[in-house]
């Protein structure tokens, strides 16, 4: 079943960034920005792809999908349009997620106070 | 302190590193990333099955609706206390994007709206775009000439 | 008159009427009831977490004024200081007093920096009546050391609290129940710890150095106190002293009490390793070890406050962390 997939990968990606933070003694951004750069080197390959018709929102979800989705749009495209395509298109995919966290995070910080 | 003292120092410093709960720190992360990770897909089954959305653009509103969730959680001060249980959990999911945005954002508020929420909203969560991006770019390049 | 290498004899130096003002936390946790005001809020009905950290201080004056007494023109000088990029509290606040204003800079040792500085001037005469205060709060910490208050980043457990809370005291020449006999200044040790997230052990060091000098100065050992207690070393920073003692073969740890163990009660509490900060040791010493002071529950103390020296730009070029503690012997007079 798709959903058990995503919860078992999802939760797995997360272990396995919770074990590096852990063992390593890493602070959070570490993690985050290791994983974006991860799913971009798993897309190298076309492996994220995979991971993600496999387990769904269990591999899209993860801040890795976001590295993933940077390479991803960057290479479509580069195929079209050419070496410039790297940076014309870099947004394209994850644009959504960008565009939606600067709009809730302002509204929301408009709106509510730090409870500290 | 003499030189005797100060090799004291040192062993007491090893002696005493404190250790982390590593198993029971991953075991939570698990739980609480797979439960988010779960939460997507059923908004992402319900916007391709019911509303009829096709593959990418449920894909695009599941994570809006996701990124929503994290800003509110954030706001409502609640994102915090699960993140401190949850650890990765709650950090390598989306809405650890959207609530690193959001409390940078929220914190920054008493400097007004200019210097303090929009100035600061990048705070943290610049180095996922600046690394996405740069990683792009090394391998994209790997890619398109070397064709890998 | 200077004894030893770091330390003062003070002849004339005492302690008048105290104040502490706290957030919440403070107030909930086990010494509650000796703190003279407390907000159920950290916003201290401010509008940013700064200007809450300022009404504590503000509070905490005024509260110190009346208690001993004093009319604002009485007062030769305010000296203290607090967390924040420039002691930004200190300086804002005493906008409104008449008073000089001095601020130092100790990190979390500052309540003792302050009333050494302060003892100082009195002992040599110039100056009656000397206030010395700090403040610290949690938000106002986060916010300048960590990580925005509402982020979802985990805290290990060697984590130290900070503490919210003002603390402000009068110095004076004038005979009083508590008298300041002398002082051990800290020199800055750094034993190499990298890791923010671990200050109790990091200012572990400078608390051993200190301790040790303030014995040999003085010529006593730890039997001359009924208590010693440091200011915020919190668990593990508490039992890396208690070890470093050991191992010399002394063990005072049945009367050795930590100040961010003392405010908090880490099984009830989500504190993680005890609290911190310069509002830490002074609400404690204020609040409550002067009180069991002048009730007679102990005759001689020896606190030493201790401090983390660093910030995150210097932490971020991988620099380790310097720590320093000051001890401060307050002593009660038999009538």
């Amino acid at each position: 079943m798709i959903f058990l997939k995503a919860f078992i990968v999802g939760g797995l990606i997360c272990a396995l960034g919770q074990i590096s933070m852990d063992k390593f003694k890493l602070v959070p951004i570490y993690i985050t920005s290791l994983f974006v750069f991860l799913g971009a080197a798993l897309d190298l390959f076309n492996a994220y792809d995979k991971l993600i018709e496999f387990s769904g929102a269990g591999a899209s979800l993860p801040i890795s999908s976001f590295g993933h989705s940077i390479l991803h749009a960057a290479l479509e495209k580069a195929e079209e349009v050419g070496y410039i395509g790297i940076l014309t298109g870099v947004f394209n995919l994850s644009a959504a997620g960008i565009a939606a966290a600067i709009i809730f995070a302002f509204f929301g910080a408009v709106i509510f106070k730090p409870k500290g | 302190m003499d030189t005797k003292q100060q090799k004291l120092v040192q062993k007491v410093k090893k002696e005493t590193e404190i250790k982390r709960p590593v198993f029971r720190n991953a075991v939570k992360a698990f739980f609480v990333g797979g439960t988010i990770c779960l939460i997507g897909q059923i908004i992402l089954e319900i916007l391709m099955k019911t509303v009829g959305l096709e593959k990418e653009l449920a894909n695009a509103v599941m994570v809006t609706i996701m990124v929503f969730l994290g800003a509110l959680l954030t706001c409502l001060g609640i994102y915090d206390k699960i993140g401190q249980f949850a650890g990765c959990g709650t950090i390598i999911p989306i809405t650890g994007f959207a609530n690193s945005m959001a409390s940078a954002a929220i914190e920054s508020k008493s400097e007004g709206v200019f210097l303090g929420i929009i100035l600061n909203m990048f705070k943290l969560a610049g180095s996922v775009i600046v690394v996405g991006v740069l990683s792009a770019f090394i391998f994209g390049t790997l890619r398109y000439f070397i064709g890998i | 008159m200077k004894v030893g290498k770091q330390s003062v004899v003070l002849e004339n130096v005492y302690l008048g009427e105290t104040a502490v003002v706290t957030g919440p936390k403070e107030k909930n946790g086990p010494l509650g009831r000796y703190f003279d005001k407390t907000y159920d809020d950290l916003h201290c009905k401010a509008d940013s977490w700064e200007k809450a950290e300022m009404q504590l201080l503000r509070d905490a004056l005024e509260i110190c004024l009346e208690k001993n007494k004093l009319d604002y023109s009485e007062v030769d000088c305010f000296i203290g200081g607090d967390l924040n990029n420039q002691i930004i509290i200190g300086n804002y606040v005493l906008r409104d007093y008449p008073f000089p204003y001095l601020g130092v800079f100790g990190a979390c040792s500052t309540a003792n920096e302050a009333i050494i500085v302060g003892s100082a001037f009195l002992e040599a005469g110039m100056g009656k009546r000397i206030l010395v205060g700090t403040s610290s709060h949690n938000a106002t910490s986060e916010r300048q050391f960590r990580y925005p208050t509402e982020y979802g980043g985990q805290k290990p457990e060697s984590l130290t609290f900070t503490v919210t809370a003002a603390g402000v005291a009068l110095l004076q020449n004038e005979p009083a129940t508590i008298r300041v006999s002398g002082f051990t200044a800290g020199k800055v040790i750094d034993a190499e710890f990298k890791d923010p997230l671990d200050m109790g052990r990091a200012m572990a060091p400078a608390a051993f150095d200190t301790l040790l000098q303030h014995f040999e100065d003085f010529g006593v050992g730890p039997d001359a106190y009924d208590l010693i207690v440091t200011g915020d070393l919190s668990y593990y920073g508490r039992d890396m002293v208690v070890r470093l003692f050991k191992e010399m073969d002394m063990d005072f740890s049945e009367k050795y009490k930590d100040c961010g163990l003392l405010i908090y009660d880490r099984d009830e509490q989500e504190v993680f390793a005890g609290g911190s900060g310069c509002g830490c040791c002074a609400a404690v010493t204020f609040g409550y070890l002067c009180s069991l002071l002048k009730e007679g529950q102990y005759k001689k103390i020896l606190v030493v406050a201790t401090g983390a020296l660093l910030n995150s730009v210097i932490t971020a070029q991988k620099e380790s962390i310097p720590g320093i503690a000051h001890a401060v012997v307050l002593e009660r007079m038999v009538p």
